[in-house]
């Protein structure tokens, strides 16, 4: 017989019994099982320990092994920066012996153990290399103790340049964003502004602001006034294409919902392209505040008389790099920690975006 | 419950007369849409549009809810003509189109927001998401909604302002066939509540016949009335009753698709 012959002649097949299924009728649910507990923090931190012995090692080499004779007087502060690096290595180590009765300093150190064991390396490596071999040679390289030296003995400088910025750097951004915000609007939004407008800022925004430099110097009552318009000018470019981007690419079925639920044309702008182009202006926003640092440190070494490029001028100038690596180091926390600020903001307006919403 | 005092009102009467409709077309050119819509809404009736896909449905509504104007003929309510959109005409369109940044309360609230009454009238707000049965969501985002709900939502923020008239441009399109299910016997549940009359584009014909009084049926593009179908079973129906399936087959037939009956 064929194969068609035995499908054919063979008879129906038979519905397999179906297997049942047991039916739950009581409604409680099932205990959470033990697995999804909070994993639990026991015994010694052993990266916490190597961390401990790495700071320690960096204490020791500073201390007892003396610094190389450059020809002028020693440099300040070797002593406490190792003496620092040992209380660090014995705060370290109380944590890491303590184990999970350490609570939340130790809970939260732990993830950045790694870099706890790099961070003294690299010290011990940039201490060898300057103070202690001489290798990177004075006095365009200097030790990290030097820059202990210069927060104690020049702190207030230091401060009152910091606090110039800072100043400088919210009067523009603030001034900047905003003008940027409402152009980025009005042309997303209106016909005519979009014809007039678009087309002289796509020319002309390109244009890096610190060009305008001497042009602003020259027409600006200050050179303060002038800063803050160089500054808010290079926030105003991304923030005003990147608002207009956002408020043209909204839904057009927004408009539609909002128009027939009666809103009239400033409630469409205010409560519906504003919020809907939100995610696209923080974009513009943190372009912006990258572009203001580079504005800011420029003017200020160009022609304003304070300010951290103002102090990065003047340490130059007098040679004193110890002093233009600390006000770097500072730079860097401020820019970064205003980068994070931005994010932060950022994540609480758009909760909504990024489905963390607690309440 | 909710109080029946703040949603009752009395449907609009809408009239359609020898409505045609033409699209400029990006390329030049025009395209005709709807060729001489004659019909009339009661007051507190429920009448459903069956065409095909791409037929002009859509358009007549967009024409009703005031959001374009029509080529040429007439569209009026209660004798006053459509220029603009209007809250008493309220549309629920097949996305449900919540504000993303706005909570579900926040969204439903929106209508009362533009025409400045939030203040005075939040109460209505929660009656309406009780209406729909979502009154543990207010504080909820979209994103955390299923389409059901989301869509239940936007019924809400049409149904807060009490509409003299439901413009519903297949509301239901996108849900699941269970859910869907469950959304029409609601419908048709809200609509006997508040008494608005209600204007519904589909293509599903079992959805039409289940929710309207009476079904009209459109013809291929540009959209001519091809057929009326008046549905004469009470509320609340049954999807099994024998009345319906002629009907149904009716309506394939005005459609060219009774060859499966």
């Amino acid at each position: 017989m064929t194969t068609a012959g035995n499908i054919l002649g063979a008879p129906p097949r038979q519905q397999p019994a179906p297997a049942r299924v047991p039916v739950r009728r009581d409604a409680r649910p099932a205990a959470i099982p033990s697995v999804l507990d909070e994993p639990a923090v026991a015994g010694v931190w052993r990266t916490g320990l190597v961390a401990a012995a790495a700071w320690l090692a960096l204490g020791v080499l500073t201390v007892w092994w003396p610094n190389r004779e450059v020809g002028f007087s020693d440099w300040n502060f070797t002593q406490e920066f190792g003496i620092g690096a040992i209380a660090v290595a014995i705060a370290l180590g109380v944590v890491a012996l303590l184990g999970a009765r350490a609570g939340r300093l130790g809970r939260k150190l732990r993830p950045a153990g790694q870099w706890l064991v790099a961070a003294p390396l690299l010290l011990a490596l940039w201490e060898a290399l300057t103070a202690k071999l001489g290798l990177l040679p004075p006095p365009f390289f200097a030790p990290p103790q030097s820059l202990l030296d210069v927060a104690v003995e020049d702190w207030a400088r230091l401060g009152l340049s910091t606090a110039h910025s800072l100043r400088l750097l919210a009067h523009g951004f603030v001034l900047g964003a905003l003008v940027g915000f409402a152009t980025g609007v009005w042309i997303g939004w209106s016909r005519i502004a979009g014809y007039w407008v678009h087309p002289l800022l796509r020319f002309l925004g390109p244009v890096p602001a610190s060009a305008l430099l001497p042009l602003a110097f020259f027409f600006a009552p200050s050179s303060y006034a002038a800063a803050v318009f160089l500054v808010g000018l290079a926030t105003f470019f991304p923030v005003a294409v990147l608002t207009w981007s956002g408020v043209a690419s909204v839904n057009k079925s927004y408009y539609d919902v909002a128009r027939t639920l009666g809103a009239t044309e400033w409630f469409l702008v205010l409560r519906v392209a504003v919020p809907a182009a939100l995610p696209q202006v923080f974009v513009g926003l943190f372009m912006g505040l990258g572009a203001s640092f580079s504005v800011l440190v420029t003017a200020e070494m160009m022609g304003v008389k304070a300010g951290l490029g103002w102090y990065l001028q003047w340490a130059q100038g007098w040679a004193a790099y110890p002093n233009m690596y600390a006000a770097l180091l500072v730079m860097a926390v401020l820019c970064s920690g205003l980068i994070t600020l931005l994010f932060k903001v950022r994540d609480r307006a758009l909760s909504w975006q990024k489905g963390t919403v607690k309440w | 419950m909710v109080s029946t005092a703040s949603i009752a009102q009395a449907g609009a009467r809408i009239d359609i007369q020898a409505v045609s409709h033409w699209f400029r077309q990006q390329q030049g050119g025009v395209l005709q849409v709807l060729d001489g819509i004659d019909l009339q809404v009661r007051a507190g009736e429920f009448v459903a549009l069956l065409g095909p896909s791409g037929c002009g449905k859509s358009t007549l509504l967009r024409l009703v809810a005031g959001l374009e104007p029509a080529t040429t003929g007439r569209i009026t309510q209660d004798d006053a003509p459509i220029a603009r959109p209007d809250p008493s005409r309220i549309v629920v369109f097949q996305d449900p189109t919540l504000y993303p940044w706005r909570s579900v309360w926040d969204n439903v609230a929106l209508g009362l927001q533009a025409r400045g009454l939030l203040k005075s009238q939040r109460g209505r707000v929660d009656d309406a998401l009780a209406l729909v049965g979502l009154s543990d969501f207010a504080k909820s985002f979209p994103h955390q909604l299923s389409g059901g709900m989301a869509q239940r939502v936007a019924l809400a923020r049409a149904l807060v302002n009490d509409p003299q008239l439901l413009v519903l441009d297949e509301p239901l399109g996108k849900l699941d066939s269970l859910t869907r299910i469950a959304m029409q016997s609601e419908l048709v549940n809200l609509w006997q509540r508040a008494g608005f009359s209600a204007l519904l584009v589909t293509h599903d014909v079992e959805e039409a016949l289940f929710l309207a009084n009476r079904v009209i049926v459109l013809s291929d593009r540009p959209a001519r009335i091809t057929a009326e179908l008046v549905v004469d079973l009470p509320y609340p129906r049954h999807r099994g009753h024998p009345r319906l399936a002629a009907l149904r087959h009716e309506a394939l037939q005005h459609l060219g698709l009774d060859a499966t009956w």
